[in-house]
């Protein structure tokens, strides 16, 4: 009895161990292989040289960051994150009344409202992006619709500007921000708005005091899932911004591909992610998105 | 409109979309600073009428008045009353502070009149201290007292409280039962309870309009509907009951015979001018009933076969077969200790004429 006493909790612990790394080894070196190696990878060669033909010379240096203090490229990282920040306060503000309609709306419409909203996402995005450039460039539907009917006489400048990208990323993100507030909406026990109206709160009142706070969750939620991605969509803005507009993604993806300057583009990318990184920390301390992200 | 009425619903009907309608017709009058309890079985209609009142849904037809104002169209948060939710529905965003203060503050009073009006109210339901805390935090029974603060520190004109009560264990819900009908009694303020909980209804109410499928069956205090229910359904709902039924096939000077369907038996009820062939439910609570083995004069009785004896604690539940294969149930104070020694044995169920409850089918 004694015996098995003294041996039992090592060989309990090393199966229970066991027991644990074989149930999460396969996320586990999925995550290794596909995230954390080529992690180290990018933060790696951010503090390399760029070789002669565009290798990677494995000599530390801090240029690339010094690099990114360059006046030029200051201005294109405050443009990128106010882009991001335009589009998402749209989102929000154009998602919000659509997420309420859905919620509030008849349960038997509720499933086709839902998939009209996520119906583009089926179509590849660069069709879609296309299809927008089809509607918005000079000659495109809405200045000869616009022209046909005298509204206007002289095309509107609707491509190749920062207005242009906003539409582009609005149309690309808008879903994201939808669903997760009408998550919430929906979520909002209806009793609760009635005792709102109850205690002799108005439409007003009950929306800024009870509606907006119990739905926090979704709107931050949705904020994170459109200004994060938004800051990485590179296609967006290459198509419809033309040369004019150049953002973050699309300096990165540039020093890729290219101008071959891996190191560079590493840097630019290690900023991003902790750009990204300090957005999602800084929410998650936010009361009310737990279980949402 | 009669001295003393303060709610009036006059001709109500309500349907939702094109289906069957809810409620039909209903005529109610609520008599100021009276505990008015609307009970019935779910689906009958309570709720929704409570919901008319406090302005969530707008009758198809008919009128609501308040105070002499027509409110029916009024919108619920320009109306004079308030409700306590099922459920409570507390603003889990906000502290049991802010819960409370939530109607004085839409109504715009100064932060110090709010703050003696608020620290008032948590005396009144002891809630002392609790200022802070997040309802979250508060076991059902307190954040039952706060949805009960919330309403009533806004002195409303009627509190309507639907089915406040429901998820309260047992022994908490018969404690709130007497709060609440002495808060009633403090504040003087008109309650209209919803419940479908005869004995809760029986213990708090001033008044109860029992309803059944959108129409009201009866209305009276709780004695009136117990002893004298005017329809089978108010003699079978409110409390337990024997239901018998039959038809008039013998008139005497000052009672009539009774003959059962099904069943030889014949009981005698008083004669308040029936006529042959008459048809009646008649109703018999078990507690009024005895088993004898012999009947005595002047009792009604029925020949019957011991079926059962249940212990229930406060008495025991004894159940007959009677001759036609029905059960009666009879309930025998603790002490009576009948012996039941044979099972073939024929015994009688007896009782005083004066308990016999007749109902006109």
């Amino acid at each position: 009895m004694k015996t098995k006493n003294s041996i039992n909790p090592i060989t309990k612990y090393l199966t229970s161990v066991l027991k644990y790394l074989t149930t999460i080894m396969p996320a586990l070196l999925w995550m290794i292989v596909f995230f954390v190696i080529p992690l180290i990878f990018i933060v790696v060669v951010s503090f390399s040289t760029r070789g002669e033909v565009g290798n990677i010379v494995y000599k530390f240096t801090l240029s690339n960051y010094i690099n990114l203090l360059n006046p030029l490229y200051i201005d294109i990282f405050i443009k990128s994150i106010l882009i991001a920040i335009y589009t998402t306060a749209l989102c929000l503000i154009i998602g919000y009344p659509f997420a309420f309609i859905i919620a509030t709306s008849p349960k038997k419409y509720k499933p086709l409202l839902l998939l009209l909203i996520i119906l583009p996402f089926w179509t590849n995005s660069l069709v879609r992006t296309y299809a927008m450039i089809v509607l918005l460039r000079t000659e495109g539907i809405i200045n000869t619709l616009l022209l046909h009917l005298h509204i206007i006489n002289v095309p509107l400048h609707l491509m190749y500007n920062n207005t242009a990208v906003m539409i582009g990323m609005l149309y690309m993100m808008f879903p994201f921000m939808v669903l997760p507030l009408y998550t919430s909406l929906e979520k909002l026990d209806k009793r609760i708005l009635d005792a709102a109206s109850d205690l002799g709160a108005g439409p007003i009142n009950k929306f800024l005091k009870v509606t907006l706070p119990l739905t926090k969750g979704g709107i931050i939620s949705g904020c994170i899932l459109v200004f994060i991605p938004t800051l990485g969509l590179f296609f967006v803005t290459d198509l419809m911004g033309g040369s004019k507009v150049i953002l973050m993604s699309n300096l990165i993806k540039n020093q890729f591909l290219t101008a071959r300057d891996w190191p560079f583009g590493s840097a630019i990318s290690v900023v991003l992610i902790i750009v990204m990184l300090s957005v999602i920390t800084f929410n998650s301390r936010t009361p009310g998105t737990k279980g949402i992200l | 409109m009669t001295k003393g009425v303060f709610v009036q619903l006059l001709n109500i009907c309500k349907s939702f979309d094109k289906d069957e309608a809810i409620i039909k017709n209903l005529d109610l009058d609520i008599r100021q600073g009276e505990f008015l309890t609307l009970l019935g079985p779910s689906g009958c209609g309570k709720t929704t009428t409570l919901r008319m009142i406090a302005g969530f849904e707008l009758p198809t037809s008919g009128c609501i008045v308040i105070d002499g104002e027509n409110i029916t169209e009024m919108p619920p948060y320009l109306r004079c009353v308030n409700t306590v939710f099922q459920n409570y529905a507390l603003f889990p965003h906000m502290n049991i502070y802010d819960n409370i203060a939530f109607g004085l503050k839409m109504k715009k009073m100064t932060k110090k009149a709010i703050k003696d009006k608020v620290n008032e109210m948590l005396k009144m339901v002891q809630l002392e201290g609790y200022e802070n805390r997040m309802p979250s935090q508060l076991s059902g029974g307190q954040m039952q007292r706060v949805a009960i603060a919330r309403a009533v520190v806004n002195s409303p004109k009627v509190l309507l409280l639907d089915e406040p009560l429901g998820a309260l264990d047992l022994k908490l819900r018969k404690q709130m039962q007497l709060e609440l009908k002495h808060l009633q009694k403090i504040l003087g303020i008109t309650f209209v309870f919803v419940t479908h909980d005869q004995e809760e209804a029986l213990t708090m109410s001033d008044r109860i309009v029992v309803m059944n499928k959108g129409v009201i069956e009866q209305t009276g205090t709780p004695e009136e509907l117990y002893e004298r229910p005017r329809t089978k359904f108010v003699a079978d709902f409110l409390g337990e009951t024997n239901i018998l039924e039959g038809e008039v096939f013998k008139l005497k000077k000052d009672e009539v015979l009774l003959k059962l369907y099904e069943e030889e038996d014949i009981i005698r009820i008083p004669n308040l001018s029936y006529k042959l062939g008459d048809k009646f439910i008649v109703s018999v609570r078990p507690e009024r009933i005895r088993i004898k083995e012999n009947p005595q004069e002047g009792d009604v009785w029925l020949e019957c076969k011991f079926k059962e004896r249940i212990y229930v604690g406060s008495n025991i539940k004894v159940v007959m077969i009677l001759k036609n294969g029905k059960e009666i149930i009879v309930n025998e104070p603790i002490g009576q200790n009948f012996i039941f020694s044979d099972e073939i044995k024929n015994y009688f169920v007896t009782w005083n004429p004066n308990h016999t409850i007749v109902i006109k089918a």
